[in-house]
């Protein structure tokens, strides 16, 4: 169990990287769509609670990119910041815009949009890290353990919104529909491996794909039944596949907002 | 026949004044002058609703923000800002109680412009030094007025204030920590430093009010301390940020943009260039430079997410 650094074989190394970058970059752009929420969210107690778990958020995604830096792959900053868009490892639903408009203007965010992406988005990442405390790597077993501490109250927000707006006025279950749509047709990579899924599952790192569907699908069934839908089905085949660097435009604008500071000067202290 | 029943209006007067002159605390349900409430309710109000107008000009560096621990640090300190505004607004709301209105009222003054919000959050924010700044300066500048109306003669204020404090020293804490980086930077995180005190120093100044009604037509210190909800005048406060600020701000090597300002020794105060309290009027008025924008965000998000209001008052269980 004690691969760090010495004695990790160049091929172990090499898939603790990829997986890493998928977990990191995922953190990253999901926490910095929520924080463009900040301020604008539907009334000021929630305002402060989805605040609350994006800063979480952020936080797993500082943890991560430690533990890629900590394997000598570069610093936290500048693998947050400056890796260009073919680079990313995110899953696409991560990078989606919240809406129309830009956050510097007048944004016309989807508030059914933030909630369907956030629960759906929250429970696989729930799948991952359970597993992830069973994984060969030790410094990820430690990160897991805390995350999933953080990660039941995010749940427990997140199937709140989803259970409230799908039984309430037709309005609300009609834009949650749509939401739901819009949120599975980019849910095709979401527990794809990409390139590095025989990497990834033969060394360990995480268990199979297919056992992170099944899991995510068990832990959302009981919600849906209640509410009398159908689980819906994740694409066999992503449209396109974020884990191997293949992203939209929506990518491209939220890394120069993210790293538009930063990139002022790289060496230098922020 | 005596008693409470039969106090005249001129007799619970004299006895709340007493109460006031004691140092007791009113509380919600107590008794309590017209003019009382209605300057807490403005006052409380206004603050309340700063606090969420002012989460805007430094929201717009969130995404931005230069590092990861610089995210995770303003993201935090816009979040304290807006459960601020949480927690006046519910202040405000006790107090607007005899008159049936509520938060929405609120919202809906704000979007009235009947209700205003501070000076310093319609300006522009143009760079990452001004993130810096607004948590250095005008939340230092804020802990001055705010540390003195901890003990305000309504309890439910003060109570607030107290964690309300406690948080904005560790906004400021945030903010200068952003300006040391800059000033131990590069010749050009230098420059954005100065520049943005160029751009603020005025409203910084403008933050602590006119000095008195002959400046601008009105002020609201009279009423305030006459009720002991606070004690010093609205000088008072720009002398104390001067105390406080004018060294650090000279000790990291930056000049102030006033070159008049110098400390009197004989009368033992600070003369300073006056600010423009014509534009002041403007910019209270929301005529100042993002005024409107901001105002428009608030409205605009505030109607777009109505569905989600009206959905959760439809969830019954
Ligand atoms: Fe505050
Ligand atoms: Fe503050």
């Amino acid at each position: 169990m004690s691969n760090v650094e010495n004695g990790m074989s160049k091929a172990y190394k090499n898939a603790v990287t990829a997986l890493l970058f998928q977990l990191a970059d995922d953190e990253l752009l999901y926490a910095f769509r929520a924080s463009e929420w900040l301020g604008l969210a539907p009334h000021i107690e929630e305002d402060v609670a989805s605040s609350s778990i994006a800063q979480d958020s952020m936080g797993h995604a500082v943890m991560y990119y430690k533990l890629l830096e900590d394997l000598g792959v570069g610093s936290e900053d500048d693998l947050a910041h400056l890796r260009p868009a073919n680079e990313r490892k995110n899953s696409i639903l991560t990078e989606r815009v919240n809406g129309e408009g830009y956050y510097m203007e007048t944004p016309q965010y989807d508030w059914a949009y933030h909630v369907v992406r956030s629960y759906f988005y929250t429970q696989a990442k729930k799948a991952k890290v359970d597993s992830l405390c069973q994984s060969s790597y030790e410094p990820l077993v430690e990160a897991a353990m805390k995350i999933r501490m953080e990660l039941y109250y995010h749940r427990l927000h997140w199937e709140t919104w989803f259970k409230q707006l799908l039984s309430s006025t037709d309005v609300a279950k009609e834009k949650m529909q749509q939401a739901i749509e819009l949120v599975m047709e980019d849910f095709g990579d979401m527990f794809s491996f990409g390139k590095d899924k025989q990497a990834i599952e033969e060394n360990n790192l995480l268990c199979q794909e297919e056992a992170l569907k099944a899991s995510w699908k068990a832990s959302i069934a009981p919600v849906f039944a209640k509410l009398q839908i159908e689980v819906p089905e994740i694409p066999e085949t992503p449209h396109l596949n974020g884990r191997n660097g293949e992203h939209t435009k929506d990518l491209e604008s939220a890394l120069a907002t993210l790293s538009e500071v930063y990139r002022i000067d790289p060496a230098a202290g922020w | 026949m005596t008693g409470v029943l039969a106090m005249t209006e001129e007799d619970q007067m004299d006895r709340f004044m007493e109460r006031i002159e004691a140092g007791e605390k009113i509380e919600a349900d107590d008794w309590m002058p017209e003019e009382y409430r209605i300057t807490l309710i403005k006052l409380i109000s206004m603050h309340g609703i700063s606090e969420i107008m002012g989460a805007l000009p430094e929201k717009e560096w969130v995404p931005k923000a230069p590092s990861l621990r610089r995210k995770l640090g303003i993201m935090a300190k816009v979040q304290d800002e807006m459960g601020h505004g949480q927690l006046l607004l519910r202040v405000a709301e006790d107090l607007l109680k005899p008159y049936g209105k509520n938060r929405g009222d609120i919202m809906q003054d704000l979007f009235n412009e009947d209700l205003k919000f501070h000076n310093v959050f319609h300006m522009e924010t143009k760079t990452w030094a001004d993130a810096g700044l607004i948590g250095w300066l005008v939340d230092g500048a804020a802990i001055i007025t705010q540390t003195d109306m901890l003990k305000a003669s309504y309890g439910p204020y003060a109570r607030a204030l107290q964690r309300i404090c406690a948080e904005e020293v560790f906004h400021a804490q945030h903010g200068e920590a952003i300006i040391m980086a800059l000033a131990e930077g590069t010749e050009e995180q230098k420059a954005l430093i100065q520049e943005a005190l160029n751009r603020w120093w005025e409203a910084l100044l403008m933050f602590f009010g006119p000095a008195s009604k002959s400046t601008t037509g009105s002020t609201k210190q009279d009423a305030t301390i006459k009720y002991k909800i606070r004690t010093k005048t609205n000088e008072d406060f720009r002398q104390m940020f001067f105390d406080r600020y004018i060294p650090r701000i000279l000790s990291l090597g930056l000049t102030v943009p006033d070159p008049t300002l110098h400390y009197d020794e004989a009368e033992k105060v600070w003369k300073y260039a006056q600010p423009d309290w014509t534009e002041f009027k403007k910019i209270i008025r929301n005529e100042g430079p993002r005024s409107q924008e901001r105002l428009n965000l608030r409205r605009h998000s505030y109607e777009h997410n109505a569905w989600v209001r009206d959905a959760l008052a439809a969830v019954v269980n």
